[in-house]
This record gives C-alpha cells, structure tokens and sequence, in this order.
C-alpha cells in the first residue's frame, strides 16, 4: 500500500514537474507568434525599417523558445502512457483523438512552416514569407485549443460513456471537444499567453530605454506591450471572473478551496484576503475577510448562502492551502499588470510614455510576472481538482502506471538534472539576445552560420540579408 | 468477432499507425543519423550538415507525436502495456530527444559551450536511435501480459536480441544519413558521405541478417509466418526484393549517382518495414494482444479516421512544399571566413 502511494506521489510530481517546465514555453511562444506576425504585418505595409529590425530579433528569441518547446512538448505526450497508463487505457479512447487532432491540425502546422519562417527569408518573397509566419501562429493557437479541450474535459467531462468495465468511451464528440469549461479556460489561457509575452517584451524595452539604447525599437515595442497591458489586463481579469463563475457552477469543491470556504456560509459569504488554511481543524485560521464580499462576486448577491467544505466528505477535499495560496498569487499578479496598464495609460496621457523612469522600472520588474500567473493558475486549477484526474469520474490513484516508484523516481531525477541544465542554458541564451539593443539590418535567426554560398543555406541566406560585416558579426 | 473481415476500421488503423511509425523511422532517421556521423566529419563542415536539415528536423519529429497519439487513441490497451513495458527506452530516448532537440539552437548561441552542445547532439542521437532499436526488439521479443496489464519486470526489455535491434538502428539511420548528405553536399564532405555509406551499408545488411535470423526463433507465430505454407508464397519475394535494392544501392554508390542512394535507402527501410509487419500482423503486443483486442470503440476510430483522410494529403502537401523551398545542394566547402 505504501508503495503504491509513494509511485503515485512520485509520478504526480513528475507530471508536475515536466509540465510546469513545458507550459512556460507555450505561454512565451503563443504571445510571440502572434507579436512576430503582427509586426510583420506592419514591415509588410509601411515598410519601415524598424519593424523589420524588431522582427528579427523576436524571431531569434522565438527560434530558442520554440525549440524548448517543442522538446519538451514531446516529452509530456509520452508521459501519459508511462506514468500514467491506467488512465490513457481508461479515458484513451477519449482523450486519445482530441490529441491526435491538435497533431494533424497545429503541429504539422507550425513545423511545417517553421522552416520557412526562420530560414527562408531569401527563398520565397515577402508575402509568402508572412504566410508562413502567420500559419506558426495560427498554428499555436490551434494548439492551445486542442490540449485545452483535452484539459478541459478531464475538469468538466461531459459526452461520454462509463462502460461496466470502467472504460471511458465517447459518447457525442461535439458535447466533449465543447465542454463548459473550454470557452472559459481557452480565453483565459491565450490571454495569459499574450500577457506574459507583452510583458517580456516591455520589459526588454524598458532595460534599454533605461540605458538609453536602441530608441527608436524601444519605444515600439514599449509602446505595443504597454496597449496590450492596458487593454488586456481587464479583460483577463473580466475573463478570470467568469472562469470562475464557470468553476462554481461545475467543480463547487475547487472553488470553496480557492476562497478558503471550510465553513458554509447561509447568509451572504465573506471574501478572505488572507489567512492560513488548516486542513487539520478544517478552519481558515488568522482570516482576514470582508464581510459578504464572496458572496457578491461568486453569486452576485451579497447575501446569497454559499456552502463550504463542511458540506463535502474530507476524502474529496482537495489539499486546500495549495489552491488558496496559488490563486491568490495569480489574481495578486494579475491586479498587478492591471496597475501597470493604468500606470502607461497615464503616462501616455501625460506624454511621458518614453521618459518616465519609474515606468519602466516598473516595467522591467514585472517582466517575469506572467510565467509565475500562469504557472499559479495551473496549480490552481489541476490541484484544485484532486483526488481526481477526471473530475467525479477517475481518481488520480486509479490512474498510474504499474511501474515501480524506484523506476519513476530514477526518471524524475534524470528529468529535473537534464532539464535544469538544458532549459536554464535556453533561458540564458535568450536573455543574452534581449540584453542586447536590437540595431538596423538586424541578422536573422541563424546569423552566425558560417556559410560561403549565401542564398543557398538557411544560415547563408540569413547573413546575407544583412549588412556586409554581420556574417562574421561574432558569434557569442 | 469482425476479426476475420480484413479491411475493417482496426485494420486500417493498424495501418495508420505503421504508416505514422515508419515516416517518422525515415524522416527522422536521416536527421540522428547525419548527427551520429558528425563526429566523423571535419570540423568546418559541420555547420553544413546542420544546415542540410535545420528546416526540416521539427516536421520529422513531428511523426513520433503522431504514431504516439495514433496508438493511444486507436489502441490504449496496447498503449498502456508497451509503454510502462518500454519504461526506461523511453525516458531515455525522450532525454536523448531534448538534447538533440536544442543543439540546433544552442551551438550557434554560445562559442564557449559550442562542443558541449555538440556532443549533447551526438550523444543524444546515439541514446534515441539506440533506444528505439531496444524498443522495437523488446516489442518484437514480446512482454509479459496479465489480466491486460504489463506485468514484466523493470528491466524485461533488456536481452542480446533487443540490444541487437538497437545497435542495428544505429547503423541503419547512419546509413540514411549518409545518403541524405550524398544528395544534399558537395565537394570533400560527400566524398566522406560516399565512404561512411559504403562501410554502412555492409553493416546495415549484416544488422538484417542477423535480425531476420533471430526473429523466427521468438515466437512460434513468426517461425510459421516465414517458413510454413501458404504463408511463406507471401513472405518469400521480401529477402528477393532486399537483395535487388542491396545492389542497386551498391551501384549507385560506386557510380557516385548523387541523387540515387537516398530513395533507395528508404526502399531498403520500406522492406525491413513490410517484411516486419508480416511477421507480427494481426498482433499490436506480439504474442499477447491482436489489434483487435487492443481496439478503442469504433466512434474513436472513426472519428480518428476522418480526421487522417482530412488532413494528413494536406500536412504532406505542405510538407512537401517545405522540403521543396530548401531543394538542392547546401554549401559548398564552406568554412570560416
Ligand atoms: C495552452 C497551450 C499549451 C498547453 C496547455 C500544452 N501545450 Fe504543448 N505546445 C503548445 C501549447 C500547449 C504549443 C504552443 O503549440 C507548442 C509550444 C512550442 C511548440 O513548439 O508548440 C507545444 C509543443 C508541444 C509538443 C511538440 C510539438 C512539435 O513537435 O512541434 C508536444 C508533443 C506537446 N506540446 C504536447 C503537450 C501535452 C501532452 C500537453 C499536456 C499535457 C501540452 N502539450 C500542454
Ligand atoms: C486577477 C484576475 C484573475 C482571476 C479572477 C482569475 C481567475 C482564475 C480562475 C478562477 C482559475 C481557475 C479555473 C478553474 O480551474 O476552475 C484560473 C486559472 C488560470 N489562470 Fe487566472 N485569473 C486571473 C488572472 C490571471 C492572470 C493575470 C494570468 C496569467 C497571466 C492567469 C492565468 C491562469 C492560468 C494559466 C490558469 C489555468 C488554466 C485555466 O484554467 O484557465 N490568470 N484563473
Ligand atoms: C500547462 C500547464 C499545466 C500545469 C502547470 C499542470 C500542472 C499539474 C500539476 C501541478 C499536477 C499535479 C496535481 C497534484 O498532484 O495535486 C497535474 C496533474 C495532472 N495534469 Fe496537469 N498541468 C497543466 C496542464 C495540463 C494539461 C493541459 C493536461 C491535459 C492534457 C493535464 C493533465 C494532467 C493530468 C493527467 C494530471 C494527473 C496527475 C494528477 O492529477 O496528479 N495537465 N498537472
């Protein structure tokens, strides 16, 4: 008994694990797709220099990102049948299709381009070229909808058949690809993405306009990520109150979690701020709360009665402090990018968008911010469903692989060696490109491919583009 | 039991899956095998080879995803028993993939670690093509099944016949690798190419050799698909048609042909293929599980199905598209400058 718990634990946390590392890719390369296409867009029709030059370097950046990726994408589509073949054999023939499609559909897609996109600036024209740069991004959206269906089915299922055997087989595929929660997730989720993306982005401005580099790319790009925090931000914050609505109507426990709901509340329930969630006692303990708040946001009605946890069998609480603590850093942050929207809305308003340092030192702190919302929310919202995998229908117990946890714990510790080593070196190598200030003929991803034939090879054809001395601009 | 209709929605998903498995065996066996001659090649020609295959390598990998997904969502039974069978052979492959995986990027960002990420391409390559060999001999070599659940030890996988298999596939994506740089380079580094793919080849058919040998002695079912009546009318023009390829290939390559190896290396991989198939259809866990038992429900199937005849003509057109943008030879003796 003990060590089959102690398998589960350790395949739950390699889950976690690969996954939190793989999610910060996505979240980047969703953002900037998007951005890459838009200012190839710009370049495309006002021809300016600029856009080109900042296209270029984000495509540098998105080259790395794309690659950590993509390795680790693979990685976890693995995992579900190693460490978790219980569950592929029991919902497979559910879950199996959807992430076949986002195959066929996203990731032909953006691979299939990619190449064009990075490499072919010299082969094919402009126009084509944007063609390409559009389908990778469209391609990761297509993604994202997909893996979030998936995801989001296993929260909310709905469409399926529970056989006498305990199988999960499809039912009506329209009702489980569209299941309640995928509208709500997927929006939130491309907003997140597009927030993070905007806020590196503006961070790296932000650190050369404080150095006074690079002016004219810099408050481009400054001034893009700034609209999209000011117009995003309440609209995610809009977009998560939904979500949570949404959540309260299907996953009662997730919520009561997340507010830190032991007691049920008859008349009106308050909103804590803070407090110390005690699974032992069942109380929320040192709280802080406003009165009737809860219940207001959650019902729209302050004195609307609210159930808590007290209403629920313990077994199917789920580990309480974890959620409570989670949402509230996503939410704490997400208030956060709002104060910096309105910060540069002022700013702009004041004509000062370029010269107000508190701004972009501001700016620059809040670079990171949105990896660490996205990586709360997901804590938020996959442990806040636990004990089960598939929400009221499969236990996460039931779910793990017949493998030996001294199998599961070798992988994992390999797993977070090779990982640490090979990501946090990605991570170095972009925060180096973005150290420097993008300049004019900006080099291509590949501009230090040392190549004769110019127009021939990937890497010749990029050097080439630039000026006379980038071929040999130093590779460092 | 719809088992003896032979065109059925299983089968043609069996299909699917072999089709998935052995486009990404080809695809991306040329792209680790380029990678395991690297340390063969000189120095400066590195860059070029990474440049032949720099576009296209994501696309190929792609195929794995597919043939993973395809099998899950077409077989899950099957699914979950080889994949906790292959436990290990998998982790490492998938490690082996993360390296290879950023190499491409990473050698160009930093010239202090270039080495570093460089052998992490190599090694990388090495332990994924070695590990996909394993897997394919401890899937051949069959695995211990109870009550539909892999019941085999930790270390099942390893035997003589699975690290033959392994060492095999090393030499066979070298082999392809080899052929793809004959088309793809000029000048010193595809006389080298020629060299490696005349030693390879040798290696490759003695691997075949070996390999075809043992198999019929895993399973009774083999033995009777290749050596017992009427079986064998079908079996029997496979090793014919090897030898062909086998000396066309050799041709080529004393002809220096530039453009002839390569298609006729996968013609030599596309026979191993069939010639495996025979020996394990109708079986997904030979010896234990038919496609049949391992089936998803026909609405998964089906719906699966759609979606393949919708689009895979499509990701091939493109695909194709993006192959032919990159078309022809890349550098020439190109060096530092
Ligand atoms: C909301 C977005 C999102 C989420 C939740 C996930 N992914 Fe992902 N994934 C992407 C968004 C994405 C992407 C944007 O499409 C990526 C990132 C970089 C890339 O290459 O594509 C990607 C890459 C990627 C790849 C490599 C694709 C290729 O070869 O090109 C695989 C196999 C997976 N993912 C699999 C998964 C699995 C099994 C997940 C869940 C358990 C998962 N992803 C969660
Ligand atoms: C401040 C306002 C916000 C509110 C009220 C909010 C609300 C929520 C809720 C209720 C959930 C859990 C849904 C569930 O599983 O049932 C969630 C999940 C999540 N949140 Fe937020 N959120 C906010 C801001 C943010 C920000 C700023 C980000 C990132 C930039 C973010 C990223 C995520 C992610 C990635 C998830 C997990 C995926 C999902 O379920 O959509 N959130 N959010
Ligand atoms: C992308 C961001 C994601 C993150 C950071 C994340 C994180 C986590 C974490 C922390 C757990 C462990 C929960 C616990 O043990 O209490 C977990 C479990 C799990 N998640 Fe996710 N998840 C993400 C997305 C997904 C998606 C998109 C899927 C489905 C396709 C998924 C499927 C699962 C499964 C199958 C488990 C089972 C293990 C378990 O519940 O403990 N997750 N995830």
């Amino acid at each position: 008994m003990l060590e089959q718990l102690d398998a589960v634990l350790l395949a739950r946390l390699q889950f976690a694990f690969t996954m939190s590392f793989h999610i910060v890719f996505p979240s980047f390369t969703i953002g900037l797709a998007s951005f890459i296409a838009v200012l190839e867009t710009l370049w495309l029709i006002t021809n300016r220099e600029v856009y080109h030059n900042l296209l270029k370097y984000w495509m540098r950046v998105f080259a790395i990102a794309f690659g950590m990726g993509v390795v680790s994408g693979i990685v976890m589509s693995y995992q579900f049948g190693t460490n978790w073949s219980r569950f592929s054999e029991l919902a497979g023939p559910v879950v199996g299709p959807l992430m076949a499609y986002e195959v066929m559909t996203a990731f032909f897609l953006e691979a299939g381009f990619l190449g064009v996109m990075l490499f072919g600036t010299d082969r094919v024209g402009r126009g084509l070229h944007a063609f390409a740069t559009y389908a990778v991004a469209v391609g990761t959206l297509i993604s994202a909808f997909w893996i979030l269906s998936v995801n989001s089915w296993m929260q909310t299922p709905q469409g399926h058949i529970v056989d006498e055997t305990g199988r999960i087989l499809p039912g009506d595929w329209w009702a489980i690809i569209f299941n309640p929660s995928l509208p709500y997730r997927l929006v939130h989720m491309v907003l997140a993405a597009y927030l993070t993306t905007a806020l590196v982005v503006g961070a790296c401005a932000a650190w050369h306009m404080l150095r006074r580099r690079a002016q004219d790319e810099s408050r481009v790009m400054f001034s893009m990520a700034m609209w999209m925090l000011l117009l995003v931000a309440p609209i995610q914050i809009f977009a998560g109150d939904q979500h949570g609505l949404n959540t309260l109507e299907h996953q009662p426990g997730k919520v009561m979690a997340m507010e830190g709901h032991f007691e049920s509340h008859p008349d009106g329930a308050p909103l804590y701020l803070f407090g110390l969630p005690n699974m032992e006692t069942g109380t929320l303990d040192h709280a802080i709360g406003i009165p009737r708040l809860g219940s207001l946001i959650l019902k729209h009605d302050m004195n609307a009665p609210m159930a808590g946890l007290d209403s629920v069998p313990r077994e199917m609480w789920p580990p309480v402090p974890v959620v409570f603590w989670s949402f509230r850093l996503m939410v704490g942050i997400g208030l956060a990018m709002l104060a910096l929207g309105l910060f540069s809305g002022l700013a702009r308003l004041k004509g000062r968008l370029y010269d107000w340092r508190w701004l972009h030192r501001a700016a620059f702190v809040m670079g990171p911010a949105g990896f660490v919302a996205v990586l709360a929310g997901w804590v938020t919202t996959e442990v806040g469903r636990q004990p089960f995998v598939v929400y009221g229908v499969l236990r996460t117990a039931d779910a793990v692989s017949p493998v030996a946890a001294p199998a599961v714990g070798a992988s994992l510790l390999a797993f977070i060696a090779v990982y640490t080593a090979v990501f946090m070196a990605g991570t170095l190598y972009m925060l180096r490109i973005m150290a420097r200030p993008p300049h004019d003929h900006e080099p291509g991803p590949s501009r230090d491919v040392p190549q004769r034939a110019a127009g021939i090879t990937p890497g010749g054809a990029m050097a080439a583009t630039g000026a006379p001395g980038d071929a040999k601009g130093g590779r460092r | 039991m719809n088992g003896l209709m032979p065109m059925d929605m299983t089968t043609v998903m069996g299909f699917i899956v072999v089709f998935s498995i052995f486009l990404y065996v080809v695809m991306d066996g040329f792209d680790l095998g380029l990678a395991m001659l690297f340390p063969l090649a000189r120095r400066d020609d590195r860059n070029t080879m990474i440049n032949t295959i720099a576009p296209v390598w994501d696309g190929n990998e792609t195929w794995l995803v597919l043939g993973g997904g395809a099998v899950m969502a077409a077989f899950p039974t099957a699914y979950a028993i080889l994949l906790p069978a292959l436990y290990a052979p998998i982790m490492i492959m998938l490690l082996g993939l993360v390296f290879r995986g950023v190499a491409f990027e990473f050698r160009f960002r930093s010239a202090r670690r270039a080495r570093l990420w460089d052998a992490g391409f190599v090694g990388g390559s090495v332990a994924a093509s070695f590990m996909q060999g394993v897997a394919l001999g401890a899937v051949l070599q069959g695995v211990t099944v109870v009550d539909r659940q892999y019941a085999g030890g930790w270390f099942e996988w390893l035997t003589p016949f699975s690290v033959l298999c392994g060492v095999s596939v090393i030499v066979a994506y070298m082999l392809l690798g080899a052929c793809w740089l004959i088309m793809k380079t000029e000048g010193h580094l595809r006389d080298g190419a020629y060299r490696w793919a005349r030693l390879l080849l040798v290696a490759v058919l003695a691997a075949i050799v070996l390999v075809s040998l043992a198999t019929p002695f895993l399973l009774g079912t083999y033995w009777d698909r290749w050596f017992a009546w009427p079986t064998m009318a079908l079996t029997a023009p496979v090793p014919v048609l090897v030898a062909l390829v086998a000396l066309a290939l050799v041709r080529t390559l004393a002809a220096r042909r530039d453009y002839w190896p390569f298609p006729l290396a996968l013609a030599l991989f596309a026979l191993c293929f069939l010639g495996l198939g025979v020996s394990v259809y109708p079986y997904i866990v030979p010896g234990s599980l038919t496609i049949w038992q391992a089936a998803a429900p026909e609405k998964s199937q089906a719906f699966f199905i759609v979606g393949v005849v919708l689009l895979i003509p499509v990701i091939l057109v493109y695909t194709g598209y993006s192959y032919w943008v990159f078309r022809g030879k890349v550098g020439a003796d190109a060096g530092y400058h």
